[in-house]
C-alpha cells in the first residue's frame, strides 16, 4: 500500500486541490479530512461504497453545499462556491446520474439552454444555435440532428449531450457521477473513448463509479473513500490499477473473501419450472424493446440458475414474461409439471413465483412508505384476518425475524425505506418475497446499487434460500456475481438462449464467448 | 458504515413527522385563539357546533377524496355529483319532481328517507365507478375524466330538475340535516362516524395498505401482486359514495335539493385534503389530516363571518391562508430535513 500512497510525481500543478475537507451534519461526520487532487488532462477515479462520502464530496465541489472545514483550491485560487452556478462559472460541471436534460426540448435547445445565441433583432437565432450545436456534439462523437428532441435519444446519447453541454461551457473540470450505470457494454466503450479524447484535450475529469473494471481501465489515479475518510490513493504504475487492490481499499479487507465461490452444492431437486418455446409480442409502443425468440429453460428446486447476458439480451424480458408482467405470444410454462399461464403478476405470485425487479427505485420499493408496508405488501393476505384487518403483531414479528436472519440494518419498521442503503433496501425486498414462501424466485440484478460488502451478504442469502429448496433464477450483468453463486449458468443474446454450462466449470472468458453467440451451439460441452 | 447516517435520519424523520402531523393542527389552534381574542363568543358551544355542521358536508366528501388523492388521483366532479345525487334523493323522497314546501302538498307518494339515502349513495358510487373505469381501462387521466364528469353530472342534474330546486321533505328526512342528538348536530355526528371508519380502513386494513402502495408506486404495486386497476376504481367508488351521502345530508338540511348545489365544492374539498398534509403525488396522507384541514377551512370561514368580514374579502383571505398553510408546512419540513 505504501507506494500507492506516496505522492505522485507532479507533472503539472493540480487544477483542483481539496485540502482537508470535512463535512458534519447534526453531529454526524459524513466526510472527514479528505484531500483529493485532479490535474489537467487526467482522469481521477473517485471510489467508495455507498455511504463512503462520495456524494457529499461531489455536492461540496459542485457548490450544492459548503464544507464544515477545509478549503478547495481551483486553478491556484481559493474556491468557495455558494451555488452550482458559481462552480459552473469557474468551469466545474457536474453530470449527475439523474440526467438534467429537458426531454421535450431539442438537443440544440438543451445545449444552449439559458444562453441561446441571438440574431440582429435580439430574437433567438435558431440557425446559429443549430450550427454551433452540430460542432459541439461532433466533439463527443455524436452523429445526430441537433433538432432532435432529447426524449428520442437513448440514455447513452443523452449522457453524451450532457457532456457536450459541459464542453460548450468551457469546462475545465467535468465531474461524472456514475455515468455508466445505465449504459450497455458498447455504449460504455464509446463513453470511455470520449473520456480519453477529452483527457488529451487537457480537460480534467473526476469519474465516480461503482464499476471497478471500468475505473481500472481508464483512471490515471484513484482516490478511495471509506466511511467518510480517505482510504487511500492509488496510482497507475505502468499498467491499469488492479481490481483486488481497489476492493481492498474500499472494504478494508481482502477481495478474495467477497467473490468466494460457494462449494459445489448437490442439487438433486426435481424440475420446478419449465419453459418451452417462449416468445413475446413486439409492443408497438416500444418498437426497440427486445422480444423473446423462443426460449427453452428448466429450473430445478434448490438450484441457482444464473442468467448471463448484456443489457438488451432479453434477460429481463424473460423474467417478466414468466412473471406475467409482459404478454406472451407463444410457448408453454409448466410449474411442478402443471401448465400455467399467468396473465398478471398477481396470477404468478398466487402460483408461487416471486420477482425482485432490476430497477429497485421504480419497480420495487415504495420510497416514502415505511419498511413494514414495503415488507408485507406482497403477502397482505398472510398478515390479515378474514375481515380484512391487518394482524399487525404477526406482521411486525415476521419483519423482526427477517431483520435478524437477513441482518437488515434499519432504525424502525416505520422508517421510510428510502432512508436505507441500497443493500438494506434489497434485503427488505427479498424479505417481501420470503414472506410468501415462494417456489420460484427470480432476482434481476440483485446487487445493482448495492455496496461491495453487502453484495456478498445478498449472495449468501440467495445460497441459503436455494438450500431451502427454492428454485432461484438470478439475472446479472456482472459476471463475477454470476460465477460466485450459480449452480448452472445460461447465456442469452437477442432474446435467445445461446449456451449453458455448470457453474463450477464456468469462467468469465467462457461465458463471454457464449454471450456473443447468436444461436445455441450444442458443441459447447 | 451506514448506521450513523441512518440514525441521524431516524432522528430527523421523527421530528419531521411530528411537525408534519401537527403543523396544520397548530395552525388551526392558532386561528381559534385569534378569533376568540377578537370576539370571545366565537368559542361558544353554539358557534362551535355551527362550525361542525358547516364543515360536515364538504368534510364527508373530503374523506372520500383522501382515498383518491392517496392514489395520486383527483376527482373534480364531486360538486356536480353532489347536486346530481341530491336531485336523485329528492325525486325518490318525493316520488316525483314537484317543487312544493311539504311532502303533504306535493300530491305524490314519496318512498321515505331511507330509499332516498340509498338512492343517493348508490348513484354516487356508480357514477364514481364509471369514472374509475374510464380512468383505468380507457387510460384517460383522472383530471380529464372527472373534468368531463363535472359538466356531465351538472347537466344531468339540470335535466332532471328542469333547472329548479325540488323542495319539501318530511320531518324524518330533515332530521338528518337539522336534528340534534343532545347538543350535537346530526351532520356532525355522521361526519365523525364516517371519519373514524375511514381512518380505520386506511390505517388498519389490507385494503388501506393497498391504497397507500398504489399511490406510492403503482408499478411496484402491480409487481407485488396488487390488482391496481381494481383499487383505483374502488377509490372513485368511495368518493362517489361520500358525495351521495353528503348530498343527502345537504338536501335534508336545506329541505331542498338545488340544481346549483355544490358549485366549487371540489376546490374546498381538495383544499381540505391538501392542507391536511396529503400529498397530491400520492402515498402520503391521513384521514386525521383531512379532518384538520376541513376544520381549518370551516373555522376560517366562520370566524371571518363572525367578525363581519364581507364574503368578497373572505374568499381573498381564505385563498391566501390556504397557500400560507401549505407553505408553512413545507417550511417546517425543509427546516427539519436539513
Amino acid at each position: 500500500m505504501s507506494p500507492a500512497e506516496a505522492a505522485a510525481p507532479s507533472l503539472s500543478p493540480a487544477l483542483l486541490a481539496v485540502e482537508g475537507v470535512t463535512k458534519r451534519f447534526a453531529g454526524v461526520t459524513a466526510l472527514s479530512d479528505v484531500s483529493p487532487e485532479v490535474r489537467p488532462g487526467e482522469i481521477l477515479g473517485l471510489l467508495g461504497e455507498n455511504g463512503a462520502g462520495k456524494s457529499t464530496l461531489l455536492k461540496i465541489l459542485s457548490g450544492v453545499m459548503p464544507p464544515t472545514s477545509g478549503r478547495i483550491v481551483f486553478d491556484g485560487v481559493e474556491f468557495a462556491p455558494h451555488n452550482p452556478q458559481d462552480a459552473k462559472r469557474l468551469g466545474i460541471v457536474t453530470i449527475y446520474q439523474e440526467l438534467s436534460l429537458i426531454p421535450t426540448l431539442t438537443v440544440a435547445e438543451n445545449i444552449f439552454i439559458g444562453r441561446a445565441p441571438l440574431g440582429p433583432l435580439g430574437l433567438v437565432s435558431w440557425r446559429k444555435m443549430e450550427e454551433a450545436s452540430r460542432g459541439i456534439i461532433a466533439r463527443v462523437g455524436l452523429d445526430l440532428d441537433p433538432a432532435t428532441p432529447v426524449s428520442a435519444l437513448s440514455v447513452a446519447e443523452q449522457q453524451l449531450v450532457e457532456i457536450a453541454r459541459a464542453l460548450s461551457l468551457k469546462s475545465r473540470l467535468i465531474i461524472m457521477d456514475e455515468p455508466t450505470s445505465a449504459l450497455t457494454e458498447t455504449e460504455v466503450q464509446k463513453l470511455m473513448s470520449i473520456m480519453g479524447r477529452l483527457r488529451k484535450d487537457g480537460v480534467a475529469i473526476m469519474f465516480v463509479t461503482h464499476r471497478l473494471e471500468e475505473a481500472s481501465a481508464i483512471c490515471d489515479r484513484m482516490t478511495v473513500l471509506r466511511d467518510g475518510r480517505l482510504a487511500g490513493h492509488l496510482d497507475r504504475e505502468g499498467g491499469p490499477i488492479k481490481l483486488p487492490k481497489i476492493i481492498e481499499k474500499m472494504v478494508g479487507r481482502a477481495a478474495s473473501e467477497l467473490y468466494a465461490r460457494p462449494t459445489l452444492r448437490d442439487v438433486a431437486g426435481d424440475v420446478r419450472l419449465s419453459v418451452r418455446g417462449l416468445r413475446t409480442v413486439r409492443d408497438p409502443q416500444a418498437p426497440h424493446a427486445i422480444v423473446l425468440e423462443g426460449v427453452d429453460l428448466d429450473l430445478k428446486a434448490g438450484e441457482i440458475l444464473g442468467v448471463a447476458g448484456l443489457v438488451g439480451s432479453g434477460r429481463t424480458e424473460l423474467a417478466r414474461a414468466i412473471f406475467g408482467a409482459d404478454r406472451i405470444a407463444a410457448g408453454t410454462i409448466t410449474l411442478d409439471g402443471k401448465p400455467i399461464a399467468p396473465e398478471t403478476p398477481a396470477d404468478a405470485i398466487a402460483l408461487g413465483i416471486g420477482l425482485v425487479p432490476e430497477d429497485r427505485k421504480h419497480q420495487a420499493i415504495f420510497a416514502a412508505l415505511g419498511i413494514l408496508t414495503n415488507f408485507s405488501i406482497a403477502a397482505l393476505g398472510r398478515y390479515s384476518n378474514a375481515a380484512g384487518f391487518m394482524t399487525e403483531r404477526r406482521e411486525r414479528e415476521a419483519l423482526a425475524s427477517y431483520r435478524k436472519t437477513l441482518s437488515i440494518r434499519m432504525a424502525s419498521p416505520e422508517q421510510p425505506i428510502e432512508g436505507l442503503s441500497g443493500g438494506n433496501q434489497q434485503k427488505v425486498i427479498l424479505a417481501r418475497w420470503l414472506a410468501r414462501d415462494p417456489k420460484v424466485l427470480i432476482v434481476d440484478e440483485p446487487t445493482r446499487g448495492v455496496d461491495v460488502g453487502a453484495k456478498a451478504e445478498v449472495h449468501q442469502i440467495l445460497v441459503q434460500l436455494a438450500a431451502r429448496g427454492i428454485a432461484i433464477m438470478m439475472i446479472s450483468s456482472e459476471l463475477p456475481e454470476v460465477l460466485a453463486v450459480s449452480d448452472r449458468i445460461v447465456t442469452m443474446r437477442r432474446g435467445r438462449i445461446t449456451g449453458e454450462m455448470p457453474g463450477i466449470e464456468a469462467t468469465e472468458e467462457k461465458l463471454m464467448e457464449l454471450m456473443a453467440l447468436d444461436q445455441k451451439q450444442e458443441a459447447t460441452q | 458504515m451506514t448506521s450513523t447516517t441512518e440514525q441521524s435520519q431516524r432522528g430527523g424523520i421523527n421530528v419531521a413527522r411530528l411537525l408534519m402531523s401537527f403543523g396544520p393542527l397548530m395552525f388551526l389552534a392558532l386561528l381559534i385563539v385569534v378569533f376568540t381574542v377578537l370576539k370571545p363568543s366565537f368559542i361558544d358551544p353554539i358557534n362551535i357546533f355551527n362550525i361542525m355542521r358547516q364543515i360536515s358536508i364538504t368534510g364527508l366528501i373530503a374523506l372520500g377524496m383522501t382515498f383518491v388523492i392517496l392514489t395520486a388521483g383527483i376527482d373534480l366532479s364531486v360538486g356536480s355529483l353532489l347536486a346530481f345525487c341530491g336531485m336523485v334523493a329528492a325525486v325518490v323522497a318525493k316520488g316525483g319532481t314537484a317543487n312544493t314546501l311539504s311532502l303533504a302538498t306535493s300530491g305524490t307518494q314519496g318512498y321515505g328517507w331511507f330509499a332516498a339515502l340509498l338512492a343517493a349513495v348508490v348513484v354516487g358510487a356508480l357514477a364514481g365507478g364509471v369514472q374509475g373505469f374510464a380512468i383505468t381501462r380507457l387510460k384517460v387521466p383522472p383530471f380529464v375524466v372527472t373534468l368531463g364528469g363535472l359538466t356531465v353530472f351538472r347537466g344531468l342534474t339540470l335535466t332532471i330538475s328542469n333547472g329548479g330546486p325540488i323542495s319539501g321533505f318530511d320531518a324524518s328526512m330533515r332530521w338528518f340535516g337539522t336534528g340534534l342528538i343532545g347538543p350535537v348536530p346530526v351532520p356532525a355526528i355522521i361526519f365523525a362516524i364516517a371519519a373514524i371508519l375511514c381512518h380505520i380502513v386506511l390505517r388498519y386494513t389490507r385494503y388501506g395498505r393497498a391504497v397507500y402502495a398504489v399511490g406510492g408506486n403503482a408499478e411496484a404495486a402491480r409487481l407485488s401482486g396488487l390488482r391496481v386497476d381494481r383499487i383505483l376504481i374502488s377509490v372513485y367508488v368511495i368518493v362517489g359514495f361520500f358525495a351521495g351521502l353528503a348530498a343527502f345530508v345537504l338536501s335534508a338540511r336545506l329541505n331542498s335539493s338545488e340544481a346549483v348545489a355544490g358549485i366549487g365544492y371540489e376546490l374546498t374539498v381538495i383544499s381540505a385534503v391538501v392542507i391536511g398534509g396529503t400529498s397530491l403525488f400520492g402515498g402520503i396522507g391521513s384521514v386525521g389530516g383531512t379532518v384538520v384541514g376541513a376544520a381549518l377551512i370551516g373555522v376560517l370561514q366562520n370566524g371571518l363571518q363572525f367578525n363581519n368580514v364581507s364574503s368578497y374579502t373572505q374568499s381573498i383571505v381564505i385563498g391566501l391562508i390556504l397557500i400560507l398553510a401549505v407553505a408553512f408546512d413545507r417550511w417546517l419540513k425543509s427546516r427539519v430535513r436539513r
